[in-house]
């Protein structure tokens, strides 16, 4: 039987991989994220962070193609080698560090607090003392509610998108998250009728790590170098300012 | 099957591939997370049990009217049960979780005095919709079952019943029903084996099961493998439990006839 | 620059044209048909062989069979899923780099066409078995006393003779295998419930669009239902002439 079974698996991955691993397979999140990737009735994503991704591998002259698969295995998928790069807002922190690699970072932002009108919730450890707060699972603000928000009822979501919705449908009184992504929801015209922002957290460094760059499998210098150099190439040429300018009112790279 | 042994030359050595399987497993692999997490694995277990548990008495207290009623009428009602069903049969239970949990929850901002009512406490709450989509599924699955079971029971024990001035509903209570029920309970072991293989689905409406808490370990350790395993052994040793547990149930009741 | 979806209405939101979301709907039911095709037809050979080893098959062939039927009933599709998305990979690559074979990709279409395949793989055994078993002994015998070379026997004999009772139990197959596809959302493969739920996050019409889903999946089921009907009265009609 397990012969059987690996001679199948050989037939039906041979058909998944009739177009040889040749370009570099970007890894993104399926869901809706904006601003930075957001998926269209096309198949196509757009947002922010799709377009610093062509940018760089127009730059880098990677041929680069976007495969959307699931954030909360994406750094599996990454080691396993269904994906080269992960380009799905990533934070760089110490304990991603001990499995991948990273670029540098392409953007930093800080976390914050989105609440229910009227919840009462505010950013701190007693501000969130017995409310209920929304997380993605994975995610660095999953790890910072659960060191630093110890009376909370953390929820853990497979989304952020989730996470907002139940927000909206008054299933939490907060959720915790990076605040680009809770001021595209603020804005949203569901975001204006039930919520507002708590603002950000205290920063934990070794949670939020260094801003947000693209995961790479160990050892893959060359590739890191060649995205470095990119990064730094569209930054210096006022590309990444264009694509910015799209987006935000303000620079998101960070110091 | 007539008897046999259960040591034959060639299981020996099953049983030793599978020896060598598991040392290499326990030693060769990296368990050290194992004592971490087991207090969170104990507590997503018994979630698991508890919602496995609950929804199948429920949906089985649900599917014998439901199997009833298609058997006997009214018509309305028998119509009513049968669309139940195929809608039940006929789309995934990971889409009606959605449906109960997303999509109900996109309507509430829209329903004014939610918040003030009784259920509110229980709408804000993932488990419950865990729950009832759970119930729902093996109500629709079993009531299908027992439309069948009813059916299958003869005639002839009715009628006697019927003959000898027992009231419909004793009829029920005391014929009908255990009867149909022991046309049924060899089955039954198989279904719950189906409704545990559905319960990991209650992960993606944020309830924390023991596939979720197999998620948090796997994204927090970043070891993929080991987990996986783990997990595929409690899910086994759950089914080995439940089918173990329906053979002696089916031993000790008399054989059907 | 993002589309407004709060202000189209529902035919608009459903339209297979951009930006409406059917057609993306619809590609996503294509691509659930397609996987769970191609698992079931696995299913199909896998279950031939093993209702064959099952009843003819050497001791040792059984137990395996046991083994690998107590498996697939007890372990959740979704934990093979990821079993075979990021397991299965890994295991196959250091084999095939030990043969000096190149590396292989499982991705998420051939995870869920091999999970779909090796679980219908399992119920289709037992289909099987009990269908061949329903095929009078005595046929096969004067088939074997004509001389006819087994393999020909089972092609001209036990197949069509044992059709009319495998049918009902495929039909089951079959739905499951369309149902299960839903699982890979969970992975990240866009078929078609993830589709909707992509949809619904992206307009926020979340029952509109899990709905639309729902009853996709049910067309599907109806549909099905009815070409199994047609085909068992087709195949019940040809064994009554035999």
């Amino acid at each position: 039987m397990k012969i059987k079974s690996t001679l199948f698996a050989l037939a039906v991955a041979g058909y998944a991989t009739a177009a040889a691993a040749e370009p570099v397979r970007v890894g993104i999140a399926t869901e809706a994220y904006p601003p930075f990737s957001t998926p269209d009735a096309t198949g196509n994503y757009t947002g922010w962070e799709i377009d610093i991704i062509n940018a760089v591998c127009e730059e880098a002259k990677l041929d680069c193609k976007i495969v959307a698969s699931a954030w909360d295995s994406i750094i599996p998928s990454l080691t396993a080698e269904s994906i080269d790069i992960i380009g799905a807002s990533l934070s760089i922190n110490e304990e991603r560090l001990k499995v991948i690699d990273f670029s540098n970072k392409y953007y930093q932002t800080g976390a914050s607090i989105a609440i229910g009108k009227g919840s009462g919730v505010t950013p701190t450890p007693e501000g969130v003392s017995g409310k209920i707060i929304g997380v993605q699972s994975g995610s660095i603000h999953q790890a910072y509610a659960l060191r630093h928000f110890p009376d909370a009822k953390i929820r853990e979501y497979q989304t952020q998108d989730e996470a907002n919705q139940d927000l909206f449908a008054g299933r939490i009184d907060g959720t915790l998250a990076d605040v680009l992504v809770l001021d595209e929801f603020l804005k949203s015209s569901e975001g204006e009728i039930c919520c507002n922002d708590a603002g950000l957290v205290a920063a934990d460094v070794s949670i939020h790590g260094q801003g947000v760059g693209f995961g790479l499998r160990k050892g893959n210098d060359e590739l890191k170098s060649q995205l470095n150099n990119a990064i730094d190439a569209i930054r210096a040429n006022g590309t990444y300012d264009k694509i910015t300018a799209n987006y935000f009112n303000f620079n998101i790279f960070g110091e | 099957m007539p008897e046999q042994t259960l040591m034959k030359p060639h299981r020996l050595i099953m049983v030793l591939v599978a020896a060598v399987l598991v040392l290499t497993f326990a030693f060769m692999m990296d368990w050290a997370w194992l004592p971490k997490y087991s207090s969170e694995i104990f507590d997503a277990l018994w979630i698991t049990i508890a919602l496995l548990v609950s929804s199948i008495v429920a949906g089985f207290l649900l599917a014998v009217p439901i199997g009833l009623v298609q058997v006997t009428g009214p018509r309305p009602l028998a119509w009513l049960a049968m669309s139940f069903c195929t809608l039940i049969r006929g789309t995934p239970i990971l889409l009606q979780m959605w449906v109960l949990y997303y999509g109900l929850g996109s309507l509430f901002p829209y329903m004014p005095g939610l918040r003030q009512s009784w259920l509110w406490p229980y709408l804000i709450e993932a488990w419950p919709y865990a729950f009832v989509a759970l119930t729902l599924s093996f109500a629709g699955y079993e009531g299908e079952v027992m439309r069948g079971a009813f059916k299958g029971v003869p005639r002839g024990e009715l009628e006697a019943a019927h003959a000898i001035g027992m009231h419909p509903f004793t009829i029920l209570r005391r014929i009908w029903l255990p009867r149909a029920v022991q046309r049924v309970l060899p089955t039954l072991g198989g279904e719950l084996i189906l409704q545990l293989k559905a319960t990991p689905l209650v992960a993606t409406i944020a309830v924390v099961d023991v596939y979720a808490i197999f998620g948090r370990i796997r994204q927090e350790t970043f070891i993929i493998y080991e987990p996986l395993l783990m997990l595929a052994l409690i899910y086994l040793i759950l089914a080995g439990g439940i089918a173990f547990a329906f053979r002696l149930l089916e031993n000790k009741l008399p054989a059907r006839g | 620059m993002a589309t407004n979806y709060r202000e189209m209405s529902a035919a608009e939101l459903l339209s297979l044209e951009p930006p409406g979301w059917g057609g993306a709907l619809l590609d996503g039911l294509v691509v659930s048909l397609q996987v769970a095709l191609l698992g079931y037809a696995i299913g199909i050979v896998i279950g031939l062989g093993g209702a064959t080893l099952k009843r003819s098959g050497g001791p040792v062939a059984r137990d395996l069979m046991s083994v690998y039927t107590t498996f697939v009933r007890a372990i959740p599709e979704l934990v093979l899923i990821l079993l075979a998305y990021f397991a299965l990979p890994e295991l196959l690559n250091n084999v095939l780099s030990v043969a000096g074979f190149g590396r292989i990709e499982i991705n998420g279409f051939a995870a869920g066409v091999l999970v779909i395949g090796f679980v219908q793989g399992a119920y289709a055994t037992e289909v099987f078995r009990g269908a061949i078993a329903s095929v009078p002994v005595g046929h096969i015998e004067a088939a074997h006393s004509f001389g006819m070379h087994p393999l020909r026997i089972f092609h001209r004999i036990t197949i069509p003779e044992m059709l009319p009772a495998a049918i009902p139990g495929l039909s089951n197959l079959w739905l499951i295998a369309t149902k299960d596809t839903a699982l890979l959302a969970v992975v990240g493969f866009t078929e078609l419930t993830l589709a909707a739920r992509q949809a619904s996050g992206a307009t926020k019409h979340y029952f509109l669009f899990l709905l639309a889903a729902g009853g996709l999946y049910l067309m599907v089921t109806l549909v099905s239902a009815q070409l199994f009907k047609w085909l068992e009265n087709r195949v019940s009609r040809g064994t009554r002439y035999a």
